[in-house]
């Protein structure tokens, strides 16, 4: 009876069944597996958001880092970019 | 006569390549094509007995590529079937005792004589995934809706395209419709959503296929079953037809279903 009623409420709670986990998971995953299997991609990226920001912003970019973080259900792409200094007169 | 070397693939041992180059094969040849299956699985071959020509082998592709055996000897022929052939991967040799190179070689000697050749890749990304791609035309990868075959099926999709096998196609196996109606199992269009390349075709859960197996037929040589169903379509597309999917609601008709507990009754 219990187990029974356990899985009522279980089935209740998680609408839409265990696909969705599954769902969520794999495309986690595929994430971190995508950029190792590829790291030129951060490397370009990298690149990129360094020759934009610098029109801007003054930054040091030898300390710059940007990584892929696993959020709860979410990828976050992380930068850490320290700056230096804000440029004048622009806007 | 020009003919297209087809790699079968998944990455993931188990999510049944041989099943696939076995039954492609034959229906393929059921459609009046030339056809050759070459077990690359060496050390661990299987495309044998899943075909029921283990008795039959001589000669293995380590005996034709080191140059001891020519091709013609060495090729199975598959008496049931005019125009089946098979080479068998060695049993006892290492996974290095071919090379890349040589598999190319043997591919398009293979591709003179044949409209297919189906490659039977082994699992796994090392020396035998390399060798079984690299007389490829195109791929076909494998997979089952679960998430440790999906994300391999992703890792060898980037790995085929890397190597610059640009034509690859999905086979979804074993999908269950009465899970997947019930939200428990991934369906066609998550799984080709998250992988990004084409679909080739569906095959459906069928107990058929272990049956098949036991007695060394390929499904597809059974009309009522419909995994066989499913493999004939996809035969049917490799050999440039249009053909529709097998649809999946699993609620089969009462007669089938009687002819189906009759047929197992009678076995």
């Amino acid at each position: 009876m219990l187990r029974f009623l356990n899985r009522l409420f279980s089935r209740d709670r998680d609408k839409g069944g265990s696909k969705n986990v599954a769902m969520e998971r794999l495309k986690l995953v595929l994430v971190h597996d995508r950029v190792n299997a590829c790291p030129q991609l951060l490397e370009a990226l990298k690149e990129d958001l360094i020759r934009v920001i610098r029109e801007y912003i003054e930054i040091d970019e030898t300390a710059l880092d940007i990584t892929f973080d696993s959020m709860e259900n979410t990828v976050a792409l992380v930068a850490n970019i320290p700056v230096l200094k804000i440029k004048k007169g622009l806007v | 006569m020009k003919g297209k070397v087809i790699v079968i693939t998944s990455g993931k041992g188990g999510v049944g390549k041989t099943t696939t180059t076995a039954n492609l094969g034959t229906a393929l040849t059921m459609l009046g094509r030339r056809v050759v299956m070459v077990d690359t699985d060496i050390g661990l071959r299987n495309l044998d007995v899943v075909m029921g020509l283990e008795n039959r082998i001589v000669f293995d592709i380590v005996d034709v590529v080191t140059g001891g055996t020519k091709l013609k000897q060495a090729l199975i022929k598959d008496k049931r079937f005019e125009g089946l052939y098979l080479l068998p991967a060695a049993q006892t040799k290492e996974k290095t005792a071919v090379s890349p190179h040589q598999m190319k070689t043997l591919c398009n000697e293979l591709k003179k004589e044949f409209d297919f050749v189906l490659v039977d890749c082994p699992a796994g990304i090392e020396q035998g995934f390399k060798n079984a791609i690299s007389g490829a035309d195109e791929a076909i990868v494998v997979a089952v809706p679960e998430v440790s075959s999906v994300r391999d099926a992703d890792g060898i999709v980037g790995l085929l395209e890397a190597a610059g096998l640009n034509k690859n196609q999905l086979i979804i196996n074993r999908i269950r419709p009465r899970m997947v109606k019930r939200g428990d199992m991934m369906d066609i269009e998550d799984m080709i959503d998250i992988l990004s390349v084409d679909l080739l075709g569906v095959v459906p859960e069928d107990e058929i296929v272990i049956v098949s197996t036991n007695k060394g037929e390929p499904a597809v040589m059974d009309t009522s079953s419909r995994a066989g169903d499913a493999y004939r379509r996809i035969a049917r597309r490799l050999n440039g037809e249009e053909v529709s999917m097998l649809p999946l609601n699993h609620s089969e008709g009462l007669m089938n279903k009687f002819r189906r507990m009759f047929k197992m009754a009678s076995r």
